[in-house]
C-alpha cells in the first residue's frame, strides 16, 4: 500500500465524517422518542452460560454513539490539519459506531437476538467476501475483474451439478473453483494475451456466464431435479472449545465447511501479499509493470496466474450460494453480488483485511434490512439495499477517505 | 478516483479509459464481424444438441446405429434454428400478410430499447467513457415517463410528447450523477455506473410499493397502465411495434450527425482519442465528460420511455430486464457507430424476438440468445482470435497498443 504523502490536504473526508456524526447525533440520539428500550438477545438456546438479554436506553445510547462519532471526526480534522492522512482504522471505528447507533435506533421498543443477527450477516457476506478477495488478487496485478459475478455464477452452477451426479458436497466443493478457473481462464486470454479491454470481457463474460447457467438450468436442471439439481448441502461443524464462546462463538465458530475455508483464504492472501516475496511481485507487477520486468519478473506471466488464482477463489464463494446456503441451483442466483463484491473491494482498499470488513458491513445491512423487515423498521426495506452502492459511490468520489487502485491497473503490459 | 487538484482535469495521465478502443472496433473488417456471427451461432448450434435428450440418447449407442446421432442433431439443431428464424423474420405458416410479418415486428419492438440504449454506450465509447449503465438509466426514463403517463391528464399530442420528454430528463439525470462526479472528483465512472444500476432497480422496487404507483387493487409490485394519451402508437396493426422505434432510428441520425458534422461531435471525439491533446487545445475535458453523460442518460431515458408507453404501457420491476447490459454488446456489434449500432440493434432484437418462439415451440431455453450473443462480442472484441481459427490473413497492423486502460484514466 502507498504510504506517501498526500501532497494537498483534503478536507473531504473530516467534513463527510462531521456530516455523518452530526446525523447519528441528531436523528438517532436526540430525536429519538425518549423511554424506549433497545433489547438485544445476547445468548442462543445451546450455550453452556445463559445470559440474560441487554436492555438499553435507545435514545441514551443513541446520543453517546452520536458524540463518538463526531468526536471521531474532529479527530480527522486535527488528523488532517497536521499534513496526516485518516487511518482506515478511524474510518472502521467510525462506520461500526455509525452501524450501531443506527441499530439501537431501529431496534428501539423491540428486540432482537445479537448473535442471529451476526450469523446471518456473516451467512451473507461469504460470498461477497470470496469475491472482493478475487477481484483484488487480479487487480493487485493490474487486472481489472468485472467478471467476478459471473465466477461466482459458474462456482454456484458446477458445484451444485456435480454434487448432484456424484451425490457427493465435497466433489461439489472441489468443483467449484475449476468453474471459476475457467471463467477466469477465458478472462486471462482475453486480456493478458490478446490485450482486449478488459472491462469489456469482464461484462461480456458475466453475460456468457449467465447465458449458459440459465441455458443449463432450463435445459437439464428443471425438467431432471433428481438428477441434476438435488446437490445437498453442507452441515454446520461446530469448532469445540472456540464454538462456545458467547455471542461470537456460535457466529463464528459454528459454521460450515466453506466459512473456515474462507478465513484460511483471507490470512493466506493477507500474508502471501504482503509479507511474500510472490505478493511483493504481484505488487511490483500492478503499480509499475515497466519496473517489474526490468527487475526480470515476468510480467504477464504473473498477471495470467493471478486472473486464475483469483477465478479459483470467487469460483470457491460461489459453492456457498447452492451447497452453504441453499441446497439447490437457481437461475441467476447470484443476483448481483458479484457487483457487491467488486464495491467491498473497492471500499476495503484494495486490502484482504479491509475488504473483509466491507463485505461483513454489506452483509450486515443486507441482514438488518430482513430483520428490521420483521420487527417493522422505521426506514423503507429497499432503502437499507441500496446503501451498499450508495456508500460505494460515495467511496469513490473521495468522500471518505482515499480509494487508490494499484496504478497499472486495467492497463495491459505490452513489452517493446 | 484520486484527488484532483482545482486547476486541472482530472485525466493528466495518457490516453483516456475507452480510449483507441473504439478505433481498434471501427477499423476491424466485416470479415470478422460475419465469422463471428458465424461462429457464435455454431457453438449455440453445439450447445442445443448436446443438451438435447434425444440426441444423448442416440450418442449412447453411437457405435450400433451412428445415423441416429446425426439425424438426431440435425432435428434439433434444426428444430431450434427455424424457429429462432421463423419468430425472428417471417411466418410462411401463417396465411395473411399481416400475420406473417409479426415476427419481424416482434424484432422491430425488441429492438427498440435495444438501439436506444446501444447509442447510449457508444456515444460513451466515442469520448472514451465506459457507460455499464444505462440499466439503470432505462429504469429511470421509464420511471419518469410511466409517471407522467399514468399520473397526468393531458391532452392527446401532448401528453405522449410530454411523457417521452420526462423519460428523456430521467435518464439524463441518472447518467448526469455520474459525468458530474467523473468530471469534479474523478470518481471512475464504471464503478459509478454499476453502483447506480442497482440503486436504480431498488428504487423502482420501493416507489411500484408506494400509493403513487401501485395499480389500485394488486398488491404485486406493478402500475397503473398508462393513459391512452400517452401510449406511443403502434405502426402496423397486429404487431407490437410502436412509435418509438422511429424515434430510436430519429436519435441514431440525431447522433450521426452530432458526431461527424458538429463541433460538440469533434470535441466529443477529441476527448475519446486523447484527453491530453483535446485539453491543451483548450477544451474542457471535464465538460466533455458531463455532455457526454448527460447526452447517453438521454438516449438510454428514451430506451425506457419506449419500454413504459410503447412496449409494456405500464411499470413492473422487471421493466429492463436486462436491457442494458444487451445495450453494451450492440454497441460494441455496431462498432460505436450510430447506424452500425442500429444494425446490431435489430440482429440482436431478432434474437430476442425469435428467442421466445424457439423456447415456446422446442423448449430449447432463450437463454441461448444470452450466449450467442456474449460469444459474438467476445469474438469481434479480439480480431487475432478470430483469424487464427479462420486462417484469415490481413494486412500487417500495429499491435494494439491501445487496447485497453483501467480505472485511473
Amino acid at each position: 500500500m502507498s504510504t506517501a504523502r498526500v501532497l494537498t490536504r483534503s478536507w473531504r473526508t473530516p467534513i463527510t465524517l462531521t456530516v455523518l456524526g452530526a446525523v447519528a447525533l441528531v436523528v438517532f440520539g436526540l430525536l429519538a422518542p425518549p423511554g424506549e428500550h433497545s433489547t438485544f438477545g445476547v445468548s442462543t438456546g445451546g450455550d453452556l452460560v445463559q445470559f440474560e438479554p441487554l436492555a438499553l436506553p435507545s435514545r441514551l445510547v443513541g446520543i453517546l454513539l452520536g458524540i463518538a462519532c463526531l468526536a471521531l471526526a474532529g479527530w480527522s480534522f486535527t488528523l488532517v490539519a497536521r499534513g496526516r492522512r485518516v487511518p482506515i482504522w478511524l474510518s472502521i471505528t467510525f462506520g461500526v459506531a455509525f452501524v450501531l447507533a443506527f441499530l439501537t435506533w431501529s431496534v428501539a421498543g423491540a428486540q432482537i437476538s445479537l448473535p442471529a443477527l451476526l450469523q446471518g450477516a456473516l451467512a451473507l457476506s461469504v460470498p461477497l467476501i470470496f469475491g472482493a478477495l478475487c477481484g483484488l488478487v487480479c487487480e493487485r496485478s493490474g487486472v481489472i475483474n468485472i467478471a467476478i459475478e459471473g465466477q461466482l455464477l459458474g462456482g454456484a452452477f458446477l458445484s451444485g451439478v456435480v454434487a448432484s451426479l456424484t451425490t457427493s458436497v465435497w466433489a461439489g466443493l472441489v468443483a467449484a473453483p475449476l468453474a471459476g478457473l475457467l471463467v477466469a481462464y477465458l478472462l486471462a486470454v482475453f486480456t493478458v494475451r490478446y490485450y482486449v479491454n478488459q472491462i469489456i470481457v469482464g461484462v461480456v463474460l458475466n453475460v456468457l456466464v449467465i447465458g449458459l447457467t440459465s441455458f443449463m438450468f432450463g435445459r437439464l436442471l428443471s425438467p431432471n431435479p433428481e438428477t441434476w439439481n438435488s446437490p445437498g448441502r453442507f452441515l454446520s461443524m461446530k469448532i469445540p472449545i472456540l464454538g462456545d464462546i458467547p455471542v461470537i462463538g456460535p457466529v463464528l465458530f459454528d459454521q460450515t465447511v466453506i466459512v473456515y475455508i474462507m478465513y484460511v483464504t483471507v490470512a493466506v492472501l493477507y500474508v502471501a501479499l504482503f509479507r511474500s516475496r510472490w505478493g511483493l511481485r504481484v505488487r511490483a507487477v500492478g503499480e509499475h509493470p515497466e519496473a517489474a520486468d526490468t527487475a526480470g519478473i515476468q510480467v504477464n506471466a504473473v498477471r495470467f496466474r493471478n486472473v486464475l488464482i483469483g477465478g479459483a477463489v470467487a469460483g470457491l464463494g460461489g459453492a456457498y450460494f447452492t451447497l452453504g446456503l441453499s441446497g439447490l441451483f437457481s437461475r441467476e442466483m447470484t443476483a448481483g453480488q458479484g457487483f457487491i463484491a467488486l464495491a467491498a473491494m473497492i471500499l476495503g482498499r484494495w486490502n484482504p483485511i479491509g475488504a473483509v470488513f466491507a463485505a461483513l458491513l454489506f452483509g450486515f445491512v443486507n441482514n438488518l434490512q430482513s430483520v428490521l423487515g420483521i420487527i417493522g423498521t422505521p426506514i423503507p426495506s429497499e432503502f437499507m439495499l441500496m446503501a451498499p452502492y450508495v456508500v460505494t459511490i460515495i467511496a469513490v468520489a473521495g468522500l471518505v477517505g482515499r480509494v487508490r487502485p494499484p496504478a497499472a491497473s486495467g492497463q495491459p503490459y505490452i513489452k517493446t | 478516483m484520486t484527488e484532483t487538484r482545482e486547476d486541472t482535469p482530472p485525466e493528466e495521465k495518457g490516453p483516456s479509459a475507452g480510449q483507441r478502443f473504439w478505433q481498434e472496433l471501427t477499423t476491424g473488417n466485416i470479415m470478422v464481424t460475419l465469422l463471428s456471427v458465424v461462429l457464435a451461432l455454431v457453438i449455440g448450434a453445439v450447445l442445443v444438441a448436446i443438451s438435447d435428450p434425444r440426441v444423448q440418447d442416440a450418442a449412447g449407442y453411437f457405435f450400433a446405429r451412428p445415423g441416429d446421432l446425426f439425424s438426431a442433431t440435425w432435428s434439433s439443431v434444426g428444430d431450434a434454428y427455424a424457429a429462432l428464424f421463423t419468430g425472428s423474420l417471417i411466418d410462411v405458416s401463417e396465411y395473411t400478410v399481416g400475420r406473417a410479418l409479426r415476427p419481424f415486428g416482434e424484432t422491430l419492438t425488441n429492438a427498440t430499447p435495444l438501439i436506444a440504449a446501444g447509442l447510449a454506450v457508444a456515444i460513451a465509447f466515442r469520448a472514451g467513457l465506459f457507460n455499464i449503465g444505462a440499466e439503470g438509466q432505462i429504469i429511470l426514463g421509464a420511471i419518469f415517463a410511466g409517471y407522467a403517463g399514468f399520473a397526468f391528464d393531458l391532452p392527446i399530442i401532448v401528453h405522449v410528447t410530454a411523457a417521452v420528454v420526462a423519460g428523456i430528463v430521467g435518464g439524463a439525470i441518472w447518467a448526469g450523477i455520474v459525468g458530474v462526479l467523473k468530471a469534479k472528483t474523478g470518481a471512475h465512472e464504471v464503478i459509478v455506473t454499476i453502483m447506480l444500476n442497482n440503486i436504480a432497480a431498488f428504487l423502482l422496487a420501493y416507489l411500484l410499493g408506494t400509493v403513487a404507483f401501485q395499480r389500485p387493487g394488486r398488491q404485486d409490485p406493478i402500475s397503473p397502465f398508462v393513459d391512452e394519451s400517452a401510449q406511443l402508437p403502434r405502426l402496423v396493426e397486429s404487431t407490437r411495434v410502436h412509435a418509438g422505434f422511429l424515434l430510436a432510428i430519429l436519435a441514431a441520425a440525431i447522433i450521426w450527425w452530432l458526431l461527424s458534422r458538429s463541433t460538440l461531435g469533434f470535441r466529443l471525439r477529441a476527448v475519446g482519442n486523447n484527453p491530453n491533446a483535446a485539453h491543451t487545445a483548450g477544451m474542457s475535458v471535464a465538460g466533455t465528460y458531463v455532455v457526454v453523460f448527460v447526452l447517453a442518460g438521454m438516449l438510454a431515458g428514451l430506451a425506457g420511455a419506449s419500454l413504459a408507453l410503447g412496449t409494456e404501457r405500464h411499470l413492473n420491476t422487471g421493466i429492463s430486464g436486462g436491457l442494458g447490459f444487451d445495450a453494451i454488446t450492440v454497441a460494441l456489434l455496431g462498432r460505436a457507430n450510430p447506424w452500425g449500432t442500429v444494425a446490431a440493434g435489430i440482429l440482436f432484437g431478432a434474437l430476442r424476438a425469435g428467442g421466445v418462439t424457439m423456447q415456446a415451440r422446442t423448449g430449447t431455453p432463450i437463454d441461448l440468445v444470452l450466449v450467442v450473443q456474449a460469444l459474438i462480442v467476445l469474438f469481434i472484441a479480439a480480431p487475432p482470435l478470430i483469424r487464427a481459427i479462420f486462417r484469415i490473413r490481413v494486412r500487417a497492423k500495429e499491435p494494439v497498443a491501445t487496447a485497453s486502460k483501467g480505472w485511473e484514466s
